[in-house]
């Protein structure tokens, strides 16, 4: 049966081109992967192989003919015993493609699927029973204890990092696990992030659960395309096949006095990953429950702490097994004058200035969203339909950070509630000073804070 | 053909010679049929020909056992044709349909096999190299003996996490054999341009592992230097550096115009050391099989090719709501 060789695109892009050169003539025999003519692209040109093994019975297209739309017929091979005459008469001009490569699909998709309701219901259960016996704890211990927990339940969950064994962790958070759990499950690394972050990864597409800590999430950013790229990604790449369970975590933002490289907050550019869910508790109750959801989780989870927060005590329930899921935003403080949205260090700010702001008579509600993604836009969105008024807090710079999102959805979902433009209270637009005195002029205050709600309150 | 050394006397036996051409011959025609749909604008985006390469993976996954992972970059068709993933599947993949291996939402660069222990299908140059470590440690901590193959390219063995992953794999003795297919150009850049000393198999000395190179247009060589590597591996001694030689005919990628390398060093190539030329040499010298054999054999593969492009033509494309699937678990 005679087979038609046609004009092949030769480039993502290409839609036609010339045919600059047959390197074969009617009636010669050709083998497939032969080198049969030279195309010419917009961009060089190109050898052009067969495919099919046979004997050029026409050459439709001749050389130097431009313009030959990708697809057309150009020459037709015929096969042993056939035929020359039995294929069909050249075409004098170039055709247009008689069958075009399939569009893609044109129907648009709706956007992400945020339906609007028009009264968001927020959550507001409890995370634990009223009565639960209360322990105090810093957040260190908490996340020790988180880990040890999970590690404890299931054997297919490790850690990973520099200084986390012997050591016992640069910032203390993994102390005594290596004694508890051996060399085999606590594994210090060399400092290479980008090599120990892919192989973690990839024992997690093999089916392990690691806990890989960063001493500080500046130093992942060697790791990031190991992050990004094959944790979030592969899911959606193998057609749901191939999971990555895995959890980042680490200190996060700024520390004190160690200047602009170690003194980063990630949580804006981890939140854009779809693929990803992002972590940054605030309290250490919250540390616990959502380390432990995080460990558990069959996604890579990036869990942002904050070196200033370790120290602090917080109210811990003391319960055997006690998880915070995600997407629920905790409310802190009801208030009905303005609402206060902030998540991780930001919150001590935010909690500070709502004192300030109560003692001066103004009620605000202050909202600690938990977790970046999933982000509880209900809780957000009901709160300002009550009070009308927003104020975000973070501590990562101001060009596209989570206070933008947030004004952005509060925008969409409660234009119409809204009585003064949403403010966003972030840190200042520079690398992180060394000198005392302008790395405190960096971060975002708690005066801020309170002139921001001042503000949207008109006062 | 030219005749090569210790062609005549192989004592390999007829089915495992006709196994590596037929499963070497699969890999060509299926990349030129994939090249051809390409050409047709059915397949898009980057589209990396494993042509001329065929018995690297054949090879190595002759000397694999059952339950052994392997993990490679975006050239990785012949790697999942060779590791027995369906050809129908990939072909559709390569398509964007809804019948491919991942559903058509990853494309050439990005298909994975758990059932055929296949991770991938990375499009990141080097970025499979921590990853193939990462399932070695993972086997290592279940304890259950398997090796991986971590294969890449000469272009991702100057790549900065592939001397971090040796570091960690030597250290904590992963079982990974590291398959560094050395085709010659790191996409338009040959070797000597980009690479400051050549032999690759040496780049873990500083490390502790050793390594060979192996000739990769000669099935069997690459088979005994696979099989090497693998019980080294699998005896506890940690990873092993296989450099395979291999040549590929094509471009890097179907947009390539090849102006850094002569048609006549491809010509050569192709005429001198064809791997699936010299595995039909063997067949017909060691009179296992007659040329109507091996022609029957072309008639089988051709229609398992045909099959798969015509599946890969008639699958639908996927539903618009798989645009919002599997991006989380």
């Amino acid at each position: 049966m005679a087979t038609e060789i046609l004009m092949p695109a030769l480039s993502p892009t290409m839609e036609e081109g010339k045919l600059a050169k047959w390197l074969v003539k009617e009636g010669d025999k050709v083998t497939s992967g032969q080198i049969i003519a030279e195309i010419e692209t917009d961009k060089a040109t190109m050898e052009f192989e067969a495919v099919d093994e046979g004997t050029v019975g026409r050459i439709l297209v001749a050389e130097g003919a431009e313009g030959v739309k990708v697809n057309t017929p150009i020459a037709v091979l015929v096969e042993e015993g056939e035929s020359v005459s039995a294929a069909p008469a050249p075409v004098a001009t170039p055709v247009a493609a008689a069958a075009p490569a399939p569009t893609p699909a044109a129907a648009p998709v709706a956007a992400a699927p945020v339906a609007a309701p028009a009264a968001p219901v927020a959550d507001g259960s409890p995370d634990w029973p009223a009565g639960t016996p209360m322990k105090t704890m810093t957040v260190r211990e908490a996340l020790r204890e988180a880990m040890a927990e999970e590690m404890t339940r299931d054997e297919d969950v490790y850690l990973m990092g520099e200084e986390v064994g012997e050591y016992q962790g640069a910032y203390k958070i993994s102390q005594g696990l290596l004694d508890q759990f051996g060399d085999k499950r606590v594994i210090d690394t060399p400092i290479t992030e980008h090599g120990f972050a892919g192989i973690a990864v990839g024992s997690a597409m093999a089916g392990l659960r690691p806990i890989v800590e960063f001493m500080t999430f500046n130093f992942a950013m060697q790791a990031i395309d190991q992050i990004i790229n094959s944790a979030a990604k592969t899911l959606y790449m193998s057609g749901g096949q191939m999971g990555c369970p895995i959890v980042f975590r680490g200190p996060n933002g700024a520390a004190a006095r160690v200047a602009a490289q170690h003194s980063q907050d990630y949580a804006a550019w981890y939140a854009q990953i779809p693929g990803l869910k992002v972590v940054m508790p605030y309290s250490a109750a919250d540390a616990k429950g959502l380390l432990k959801t995080a460990i558990r989780d069959a996604n890579p989870v990036i869990f942002l702490e904050n070196e200033i927060l370790y120290g602090r005590s917080f109210e811990v329930p003391d319960l055997p097994d006690f998880t915070i899921p995600f997407g629920k935003a905790r409310v802190w403080r009801e208030g009905t004058d303005v609402t206060l949205v902030s998540f991780g260090i930001g919150m001590s700010h935010t909690l500070d200035a709502a004192d300030k702001l109560a003692a001066e008579g103004i009620s605000a509600e202050v909202i600690d969203l938990r977790t970046l993604r999933p982000i509880d836009y209900d809780t957000v969105i009901a709160s300002v339909m009550k009070t009308n008024r927003c104020v975000t807090v973070e501590e990562g710079w101001p060009v596209a950070s989570i206070g933008n999102h947030l004004s952005a959805t509060i925008m969409e979902r409660a234009f119409d509630w809204l009585d003064a433009p949403v403010i966003n209270c972030t840190g200042k637009d520079v690398p992180m000073p060394y000198a005392a005195n302008l790395e405190k002029l960096a971060l975002v205050t708690s005066d801020e804070v309170v002139a921001a709600a001042k503000k949207v309150t008109y006062r | 053909m030219a005749a090569r050394k210790g062609a005549a006397k192989s004592n390999t036996s007829r089915e495992e010679l006709l196994s590596y051409y037929r499963e070497m011959l699969l890999i060509r025609r299926f990349e030129e049929k994939a090249g051809q749909l390409y050409g047709m604008g059915l397949i898009g985006g980057f589209c990396h020909l494993y042509i001329g390469q065929e018995a690297v993976v054949v090879g190595l996954e002759a000397a694999a056992e059952e339950g052994d992972k392997r993990i490679t970059s975006y050239r990785d068709h012949g790697h999942m044709l060779a590791c027995g993933m369906d050809p129908k599947g990939v072909m559709a993949e390569l398509t964007g349909r809804e019948g491919g291996l991942s559903k058509g939402k990853g494309g050439s660069m990005h298909m994975f096999s758990k059932e055929k222990h296949f991770y991938g299908g990375h499009g990141i140059v080097g970025a499979q190299v921590p990853l193939g470590a990462g399932l070695a440690f993972a086997d290592k901590y279940k304890g259950n003996g398997r090796v991986t193959f971590a294969y890449f390219g000469d272009g991702a063995a100057n790549q900065g996490q592939v001397y971090e992953t040796f570091n960690m794999a030597a250290l904590w003795k992963l079982p990974v054999i590291f398959v560094i297919e050395n085709n010659q150009y790191a996409m338009g850049t040959a070797q000597k341009r980009s690479t400051s000393t050549p032999e690759l198999h040496t780049r873990g000395l500083a490390f502790g592992i050793a390594g060979e190179t192996v000739d990769g247009m000669d099935v069997l060589a690459v088979k005994a230097a696979g099989e090497k590597a693998v019980a080294a591996c699998r005896a506890g001694n940690g990873p092993y550096i296989l450099e395979v030689m291999t040549y590929r005919y094509r471009g890097h990628s179907m947009s390539d115009p090849a102006k850094y390398r002569t048609r006549e060093e491809v010509q050569k190539m192709r005429d001198e050391r064809d791997a699936i030329e010299h595995v039909r040499e063997l067949l017909i010298q060691g009179k296992h099989a007659t040329e109507d054999d091996l022609k029957a054999i072309d008639k089988d593969i051709k229609a398992i090719v045909n099959e798969a492009a015509e599946f890969s033509k008639e699958s639908p494309e996927p539903a618009l709501s798989e645009l919002w699937t599997d991006i989380y678990a």
